[in-house]
């Protein structure tokens, strides 16, 4: 089983595919709208601005193609800024508009704590969770953002709260986002990708 | 449930072999930087740091290709850093795999480039590393290695450097480092209250009680230390241990 990486020229693909690798899984990266109408499973991993992320999607005509795909059920895992992209829209980039293919948007972390929000941190469960099988319910992931999805909670499989409660793991349908870096958490992060590709098996 | 500190080992190196040294001076070999990642990622380390002490510019692609092969060992961030001066030094160190970028003397001289790395990387990965020594009713920041006072007050320079764009401040105590005494309390807390931005903790560093007043004192969000990891004079593992039984929120690798 092979995952397509959406390489958009930002973002932490070594690392992604580092993990993966260790996990035995093949990967392949791609900007092309042709690879990505292809795929057997697709990851976006992103980090850095919404607006950079956004753009490159549309110049590089990767939005039909990759919003096509995930209509048609194929696995679909982002991470970070790739969970932010799903919403409709960000505030830090409000004049763009995202994928929409989650309802709520995507606000700034309330400035009543240090930000970004760096670091190792828990989960609350809301739900049943695909992605969180067999991890410990005190396992931490490593986060490094600014802005969440705040109003996406009841949607949400598993929230995080820093300054306010947002979404950390939203799985719908064949969609799987999380606003950690599983690729950075250890163990924990390591098992949570482990569990994506046994959909895409 | 709340957000763990975070105890990150650091490697200074030469380019290619980790060294230490008293107040910046002195180096002496410390050891392999691919072996020393491998044992942090192992033993429970939040993160890791890894700077080129010597930045010269013929021996950059020595430290590249450590930055790489120090990141394959990892499944944690990797900040790394030590003359960078450019944009494109900066692309450099995140194409090899690091996920933050640390600049020092570089962003004094030209401030600007935090904000040049901020726009391109965002800034949770822009790391604006200040040494400071203490003068008088005031903490001074040093550059060049320590050597070299800017002529900056340190509390200024990290609201500016905030302001311009770094996401968090690698905060060296010139005075504590190398010297195994403790943290800088005051100096911490004065600039973790000045800035809103996450302050990482450097220099001093000895026994676990001096971990706990950096934290509950000192208002450090993380805490770097050098020596005392590679010298095995401290596991990560029962620092963090001992963290805990003392209230303070930690991850305990499992």
């Amino acid at each position: 089983m092979k995952v397509t990486i959406l390489d958009y020229g930002a973002g932490n693909v070594p690392s992604v595919e580092r993990a993966l690798q260790r996990l035995g899984a093949q990967s392949h990266r791609t900007d092309s709208p042709e690879c990505i109408s292809n795929a057997a499973a697709m990851l976006l991993p992103g980090v850095g601005h919404y607006g950079a992320l956004v753009r490159a999607l549309d110049e590089k005509n990767l939005r039909a193609p990759l919003v096509d795909a995930i209509n048609r059920g194929v696995p679909f895992l982002g991470i970070c800024l790739g969970l932010q992209v799903l919403f409709k829209s960000s505030e830090e980039a409000s004049q763009l508009q995202g994928l929409c293919l989650m309802p709520g948007i995507v606000s700034a972390l309330p400035p009543n704590v240090k930000l970004p929000h760096m670091g190792w941190n828990q989960l609350k469960r809301k739900r049943e969770s695909f992605l969180l099988a067999g991890i410990d319910a005190a396992a931490y992931f490593y986060f490094a953002h600014s802005y969440a999805a705040l109003d996406s909670n009841a949607a949400a499989a598993a929230t995080c709260s820093y300054g306010a409660e947002f979404a950390a793991i939203v799985e719908h349908k064949n969609i799987y986002a999380v606003q950690f870096h599983p690729e950075k958490s250890g163990a924990p992060g390591a098992r949570v990708l482990q569990n994506f590709l046994r959909l895409a098996a | 449930m709340s957000l763990a500190h975070r105890i990150i080992p650091c490697l200074d190196t030469d380019g290619e072999r980790v060294v230490k040294g008293v107040n910046f001076v002195g180096l002496r070999d410390a050891g392999d930087p691919i072996a020393l990642a491998a044992r942090y990622n192992a033993e429970g380390a939040d993160e890791l740091v890894v700077l080129d002490i010597a930045a010269s510019r013929d021996r950059r692609p020595t430290f590249l290709e450590t930055i790489r092969r120090v990141a394959a060992e990892l499944a944690i961030p990797l900040t790394a850093g030590g003359g960078i001066r450019t944009l494109e030094d900066g692309r450099a160190v995140v194409r090899a795999g690091a996920d933050k970028v640390t600049v020092n003397t570089a962003a004094v001289d030209r401030p600007e480039l935090i904000s040049e790395l901020s726009r391109e990387f965002g800034a949770q990965a822009v790391v604006v590393a200040i040494d400071a020594k203490h003068a008088g009713d005031h903490w001074d920041v040093m550059v060049r290695g320590g050597r070299e006072s800017a002529s900056l007050d340190a509390i200024e320079w990290a609201s500016m450097a905030v302001a311009l764009g770094a996401g968090e401040i690698l905060l060296t105590s010139v005075d504590r480092d190398g010297t195994q005494s403790g943290f800088d309390v005051a100096l911490t807390a004065a600039i973790s209250k000045a800035v809103t931005v996450p302050v990482i903790a450097s220099g001093g560093a000895k026994s676990p009680k001096h971990f706990v007043e950096i934290f509950q004192d000192g208002a450090a969000d993380a805490a770097l230390a050098a020596s005392i990891f590679h010298d095995e004079l401290q596991s990560i593992r029962t620092l963090k241990e001992f963290l805990a039984a003392h209230g303070i929120e930690v991850r305990l690798p499992c």
